[in-house]
């Protein structure tokens, strides 16, 4: 087998002691801040694990203390976090965007006794709720400023003070810290990563050090990783997809991590570092096709004539590279014309050039997309898993790119479908369960497979296919089944639409509601010379209305079944958010609470004798305050020519 | 005597008188806050501090040093900064070449170091831009660092005019109405900055503002000029309690 098998062996921190070992100069991690990429090497990385170990160590954390990470992504959120896990404790990491109730309830259920921030933001939220977590001890914060106010009190301490207190106790007992480490089991739990959960609390999925390892070695058998490679760290950090980066991914082949300067600049800060891979939801895919297009349009003629007729070639082009078919000579030469003469220079602008391959995964991708970024050259694969089983365990493999479905199981991952059609898996990197919900652990686990909750089957191929959540899968009043979620994304195809909302369950046929994206479509109108001041009335323009009428017919047109058609929608006056709970914390759409939230929509959708209804709409601002508003929204019906 | 002490301070424009008998004690590390309503001088008193006017009468002393008739550059060179109440940024030049122009004074090598750049040259100039960006980074303005100032929004030049004054690292920073034309969020975002300035920077804030919430909240000390006249100074709780304040802003019964 591969010979990275004996790396399963070490726990996180020893796999790091490991990497110092063998190259111990090596750039580990990158952090931009003043405007200059600071370089750790690995040696650097393990001082600084060391320090903060013991320095936790001092502040009195121990075995199994569990330590809460709620911060951007900075070097010193994993010194935090492999630190505390040398001590054999456990870290989690909390949206950043969590509202301070939030917080101290996932803080009272994880039983967490350390806090760490990265800024004063963070830190006020912790505060707001302190008479609610008497057991958290200390609270770590990164960055001083703005903490002027809290120094005197001895809850907070500076992660400075605390690399400090832990250098004074390396210098009193030098072995202390290498004891801890050797202590490490690969099985322990190390992480608790909170599935994202479309309803209700978050559970706290147990990760252990041999979780992430596995994923990181396995992944690596398919997709070759060299430690030269670059990877920019712009996911949140209590989401799986990031932890297995940092965690297993790099971990396993020693690759470089790269820390934006802020969340603002990661996309400027990936143009910096053309990263080798990239792993991200489709959302952040949709963006960046978004961008190319809005680049192109404001490009001048000759740039479009090229793109236009050149992207035509690479879409034949990519059907031939997805399924691995040999290439006529013909296609090949237009091909890396095309290539050299727009492309190259077009991915070179927003940093894709070095990529070798990137992942999706989270939720569906439409089609065209995949067959877009093959076209431009970007090798985009599909992934599936979930945070139960470290984020992986389904991959496209390079020439055998099939949009419709998420790919073959990774090395050492068996798959299974259930009787009623849910895609069971088992792997090393399954997680022995959800923290302190014995219940919930043994109906996931039931059978020693872990259930997916999703609906899937697997083709003719061996490649696995995913149709919905189980529970998500609509049925029309005369019961015909439908998947609200592909619809939605064969509507998102459109570039003007940035969110879309099927319903549909238990009705007499589909409608939806439409979010315009309000870049592409605000362009559209301006070249149109149509006037619009705020989102709102953007989306009640007739004409973005017939806009999107002809974006819908489209959607229709290429419907499979008469059912899947959709009869009426309405353009919604403000974008789906998370603040306003519309969104998960990873960009789902909560369906149930949206239903809820506009219901007076709902039903005027399916009042076919409706055309236009004045509403009320309210609208929080992120500092709590809200106003309302009186709009008055029109409902389209589609006829289908 | 205090920091900047402004003393008997009369501004004419021919027969019209901008400022009359103004006197001001600015003291070291506070928030003063200078409000009145329109046309009340509250620009002219700051253009006579940074040199734009000069009193027809009265003195300006800072630092026991007079600079009633100093010209802007000299004002600037002996630490007293000023961000502009309409925007006077290079439109054409990015935030950080803005930003980096602003500490032209402290470029003090020769012709022939700047022509080979090397030995003082870049690492005066290394060190101005390490300025520069502790600047950035305090204003959180990394995400703007490379756009055309005339691209960014009105809210965000306002916070690249406050910056460029804070890369001259002055000891006194006059801001003109930081806060005008911002929308509440953006209001919040300016006050924590103002805060942030005279507390972490150490940099004694002279500030003119219509927003009375945000000047009662922050301020130290504040005079209240009314027809160039000041008809009232002192805390904010003193302020709110003066009769002729309240005149000048409500109005008469």
């Amino acid at each position: 087998m591969s010979t990275n098998d004996h790396l399963l062996e070490y726990s996180i921190p020893q796999l790091l002691r490991w990497r110092v070992n063998s190259t111990p100069k090596r750039p580990a991690l990158r952090e931009k801040d003043f405007g200059i990429w600071n370089t750790y090497t690995w040696e650097d990385y393990y001082d600084y694990v060391r320090k903060t170990a013991l320095g936790l160590r001092a502040i009195g954390l121990g075995k199994d203390d569990t330590i809460a990470i709620i911060s951007d992504n900075i070097p010193e959120l994993l010194f935090v976090a492999i630190g505390g896990h040398c001590l054999g404790a456990i870290s989690a990491g909390i949206y950043q965007t969590s509202m301070p109730d939030e917080i101290a309830q996932i803080i009272q259920y994880l039983k967490v006794s350390a806090v760490f921030c990265d800024n004063q933001e963070q830190v006020d939220k912790v505060l707001e709720v302190r008479d609610q977590i008497p057991n958290v001890k200390k609270v770590i914060f990164e960055d001083p400023r703005g903490m002027r106010e809290y120094m005197s009190d001895d809850w907070f301490i500076d992660i400075k003070d605390l690399y400090e207190l832990g250098e004074k106790k390396h210098e009193g007992s030098p072995d202390l810290f290498e004891t801890l480490v050797d202590l490490g089991k690969p099985d322990d739990v190390c992480h608790l990563c909170l599935t994202s959960g479309t309803t209700g609390l978050p559970k706290g999925t147990m990760m252990t050090h041999r979780n992430y390892i596995n994923m990181g070695v396995r992944i690596t058998e398919v997709d070759p990783l060299e430690p030269t490679d670059e990877y920019v760290s712009f996911l949140p950090f209590a989401w799986i997809g990031e932890q297995m980066n940092s965690f297993g991914v790099a971990m396993a082949t020693g690759i470089t991590i790269n820390f934006p300067e802020s969340v603002e600049t990661a996309m400027s800060d990936l143009k910096e570092i053309g990263p080798h891979f990239m792993f991200g939801a489709p959302r952040i895919y949709e963006t960046i096709r978004s961008e190319i297009w809005l680049k192109i349009d404001q490009s001048y003629w000759l740039n479009k004539l090229f793109y236009n007729y050149f992207i035509k070639v690479g879409l034949e082009a990519a059907e031939y590279k997805m399924t691995g078919k040999p290439m006529p000579s013909g296609l090949k030469f237009k091909s890396w014309l095309g290539t050299q003469l727009i492309i190259r220079p077009l991915i070179n602008q927003i940093g894709l050039m070095r990529l070798r391959r990137a992942y999706t995964g989270g939720a569906a991708l439409g089609p065209e997309l995949f067959t877009f970024y093959q076209a431009i050259g970007v090798n985009l694969k599909q992934i599936y898993g979930q945070t139960e089983i470290t984020g992986i365990a389904y991959m496209h493999r390079d020439g055998d790119v099939r949009p419709e479905t998420v790919g073959k199981p990774l090395p050492g991952t068996e798959c299974k479908i259930a009787e009623d059609g849910e895609i069971l898996s088992k792997s090393a990197s399954v997680s022995p369960g959800y923290y302190d919900l014995p219940e919930k652990t043994a109906e996931a686990l039931e059978g020693g497979w872990l259930h997916s909750g999703d609906a899937g089957f697997i083709d003719e191929h061996g490649h696995l296919v995913v149709i919905d959540r189980l529970s998500d899968v609509m049925h029309s009043k005369k019961g015909e089944m439908f998947s609200p979620q592909f619809l939605e994304n064969s509507l998102k195809f459109s570039p003007y639409i940035k969110e879309a909302i099927i319903f549909g369950n238990e009705e007499d046929f589909v409608a939806c509601l439409i979010n315009i994206d309000p870049i592409v479509v605000g362009k559209w109108a301006e070249d149109r010379g149509i006037s619009y001041t705020t989102y709102m009335d953007l989306s009640g323009k007739p004409e973005v209305a017939d806009l999107m009428m002809k974006q819908v017919l489209d959607v229709n047109s290429r419907a499979e079944k008469e059912h899947f058609k959709i009869k009426r929608f309405a353009l919604l006056y403000k974008l789906l958010d998370v603040d306003d709970g519309e969104l998960t914390k990873t960009g789902k759409i909560r369906r149930k609470f949206v239903q809820e939230r506009y219901q007076n929509l709902y039903e005027a959708l399916y009042d076919e004798s409706v055309d236009k209804k004045d509403i009320e709409a309210s609208f929080q601002y992120q500092d709590g305050q809200s106003t309302t508003v009186e709009a008055s929204i029109n409902f389209y019906t589609v006829m289908d020519s | 005597m205090a920091y900047l002490n402004v003393s008997d301070v009369t501004l004419s424009f021919g027969g019209l008188k901008a400022l009359s008998h103004v006197d001001m004690k600015i003291e070291p590390g506070l928030i003063t806050s200078i409000i009145g309503p329109n046309g009340a001088g509250k620009t002219s008193m700051l253009n006579c501090i940074s040199g734009f006017y000069h009193p027809t009468q009265g003195d300006i002393h800072y630092k026991e040093k007079k600079l009633t008739h100093a010209s802007p550059h000299q004002v600037s060179s002996m630490g007293i900064a000023r961000a502009f109440q309409n925007l006077e940024l290079f439109s054409g030049l990015s935030v950080l070449d803005n930003l980096l122009l602003a500490r032209h004074q402290n470029l003090k090598y020769s012709f022939l170091h700047a022509v080979f750049f090397f030995g003082k040259a870049s690492r005066v100039e290394a060190e101005n831009r390490g300025y520069v960006e502790s600047v950035i980074d305090f204003m959180e303005l990394e995400p703007y660092r490379k756009s055309l100032v005339g691209n960014l929004s009105y809210g965000v030049q306002k916070k690249v005019e406050v910056a460029r004054a804070l890369t001259l690292a002055p000891d006194i920073l006059l801001l003109d109405e930081p806060m005008a034309g911002m929308n509440q969020e953006e209001k919040e975002d300016i006050v924590r900055f103002v805060m942030d300035i005279q507390k972490e920077r150490n940099i004694t804030v002279v500030l003119v503002e219509h927003d009375l919430g945000v000047v009662m909240d922050i301020s130290d000390q504040i005079y209240v000029l009314d027809f160039g006249e000041v008809i009232g100074s002192g805390t904010p709780e003193e302020i709110a309690s003066n009769p002729k304040v309240i005149e000048a802003y409500i109005g008469e019964d």
